[in-house]
This record gives structure tokens, sequence and C-alpha cells, in this order.
């Protein structure tokens, strides 16, 4: 039996550009993934090129994609936690913590990911990371998992130091790739990858690290 | 969706009126807007399922779209509307999307909530 990783993350897609190259690394080498997604990323402004969503099929279509790209990774477990898109920072914070909690006790991880807090840009990020944080925080120290967050703020190595963890994923790159591409709605292949197709070794060097700060608990 | 058809909008604002309906409100420059370009200003609003009533609307504009809707105390009112979902026959649902395909604007009636 390998270890248990849990990710929290706010929207589909969040895992795909920082965190799908190390999570199929871990579930190669035996780990257990169950992934919170905690909204459909039902507020998402991109819907194709031209246009295949809209407001009302986008959650549908959004967990499609998310179910896909974790497929692509190999994740065992998606949970949907069915919060709505852009709204964290205003939940009620006992019952998100709450829910965070039972993920937490259910699930027994060695290691989660999520955002940092207050260096992940967007609202649900940072409220995402808080909760993940502070309900960490509440455990017994001994029992706390380690916590790998991913941030990309203008000033997150200025505040927080260069990253330490960084994964070499270039070995994964064909689950990664496939996990971004499973969110057609979200990203386009021009946006993604230029007019031209890249060279392998290009792909390499744009995908092939992923870098985490390890979150210290006061 | 598809390109608004001006005549197809105004007969689904017309078959609307006059009735409750549930409004999907929306305008938005996007969550990432300041860290992409420091210049940009983020702002945002929805409004999702309030209940309105309006006694006239209609469509203007060659494209991007306005529509305004009269309601007994006030209006609702939304300007860049370039898309629609002609399949469906119950609501009207609008949405204005920009060079990038990304949605900025959006203006959705329903008897239903959504």
């Amino acid at each position: 039996m390998g270890q248990n990783i849990l990710v929290i993350l706010p929207h589909p897609d969040d895992e795909a550009f920082g965190l799908s190259g190390t999570l199929a690394k871990y579930i190669v080498e035996g780990a257990h993934v169950t992934y919170a997604c905690l909204t459909l990323g039902e507020m998402g402004r991109n819907m194709g090129i031209p246009p295949f969503a809209n407001r009302i099929t986008l959650p549908s279509i959004r967990k499609a994609e998310l179910e896909e790209s974790c497929k692509a990774i190999g994740i065992q477990d998606l949970r949907l936690m069915g919060f709505h898109d852009k709204t964290i920072e205003f939940e009620d914070q006992d019952k998100l913590d709450g829910v965070i909690a039972s993920l937490l006790e259910e699930i027994k991880p060695s290691l989660v990911f999520t955002f940092y807090p207050g260096y992940s840009v967007h609202p649900d990020h940072d409220a995402t990371g808080a909760a993940v944080t502070r309900t960490i925080q509440r455990m017994p120290a001994e029992e706390r998992p380690a916590v790998h967050c991913l941030a990309f703020s203008k000033n997150c190595e200025e505040e927080l130091g260069k990253p330490d963890v960084i994964h070499d994923v270039s070995m994964f790159i064909v689950q990664k790739m496939n996990s971004i591409q499973a969110h057609r709605s979200q990203f386009q292949a021009a946006e993604l990858l230029g007019k031209k197709q890249l060279k392998t070794k290009e792909i390499e060097q744009r995908f092939g690290t992923e870098r985490f700060w390890t979150y210290t608990f006061a | 969706m598809e390109l608004i058809n001006p005549a197809e909008v105004q007969r689904m604002i017309d078959t609307l009126k006059n009735q409750d309906l549930y409004i999907h409100l929306e305008m938005t420059t996007g969550a990432y807007a300041a860290h992409y370009d420091s210049s940009k200003h983020p702002a945002a609003n929805f409004i999702t399922n309030a209940l309105i009533r309006y006694e006239h609307g209609s469509i203007s504009g060659n494209g991007p779209y306005r529509v305004g809707l009269k309601m007994s105390h006030g209006w609702v009112y939304t300007e860049g509307l370039t898309h629609f979902e002609q399949s469906d026959t119950e609501r009207l649902i609008m949405a204005g999307h920009d060079s990038q395909g990304k949605l900025v604007v959006a203006l959705q009636l329903s008897r239903e909530p959504f």
C-alpha cells in the first residue's frame, strides 16, 4: 500500500498545469489520490472557440472534462463537493472547514496539495488554501499531513522564497498534456501551444517541472 | 451558442413579457485581469435567480447588441451581447463574448430557476 494523497482545489482544471505531472508520478509509485474539487467552475469565462458551452451547460461540460483529466492522470477517487464557483470566500467557514475535516478524517492522507493562501491570485484559490491550512492547523501537530502548496502571484517568490519542493515530471508529460487538453472548453490549443506545434524538447522545458511550497504551521 | 439573430431574440422577449421570470445577469472582466495586466481593474458582478417581471422589452444595435427590459419600477439593461442559444425555445439565453471568446456579459431569462 502506497501513501494516501488528498488534493483540495476549487476549480476543474486547477490540477492541470501545476500538479498533474506530480500526481501521475506519485500514482505510478503506488499512491492513492483523492481529488476534492470544491466547485464545477460554473462561472468560468471560457466557453470554447467558437463557444460550444453556455452558462447553462458549462457545469456539466466542465464536470465531464474534469473526469477525463482525472482519468488521464490516473486519479482513483474524484469528489465533487458541490460549492458554487466564486463563492468560497463567502461560504460559511464552519461548514467549509467541516467538509475538509471529514475528508481528512476519512482519507488520513500523509500529503495534501492545495493553493498557498494569499499567493494564489484567484479569491477561490486563496480561500480554499486558507480553509485547508486552517483545518489542518487544528489537528494535533504529530497527526498533521505535509501540505504542499501551489502559488503563482507575482510576489510569491519574493515573500515565500524559492519553492522548496521541485518535481521533475518530464517522464509524465503525456499524462500532463492529456490532463490539460481534457479541459477543452477552458484551454484552447492555440492559447496553449502557440500557432506552431511545439517540439518535444520545448514541451519538456515548459511543462517538465512542477514546483511547490511546503506550508509551515505556526 | 450562435450569433444573435435579433428578430428571434425580439420574438422571445415578447413571449416572456408580463410574467414572473428568473433572471441571471452578469458582467465580468475576469478574475485574472489584474494578474495579467496591472493597468486593468478587475470587476465582476452577477445576480442569479432574482425574480423580475417586465412589461416591455427590446433588442437594439447592429451587433454587439443591447437589450433593455422595462419593469414597473425600473429597468434591466445589458450591452455587448453577441451570442444566444437558438435551440432553447423556453428560455432566453444570451451572452457577449470578447475577441478571445471569453464571456464578458450574460443575460438570461427563464420561467424556472437556473
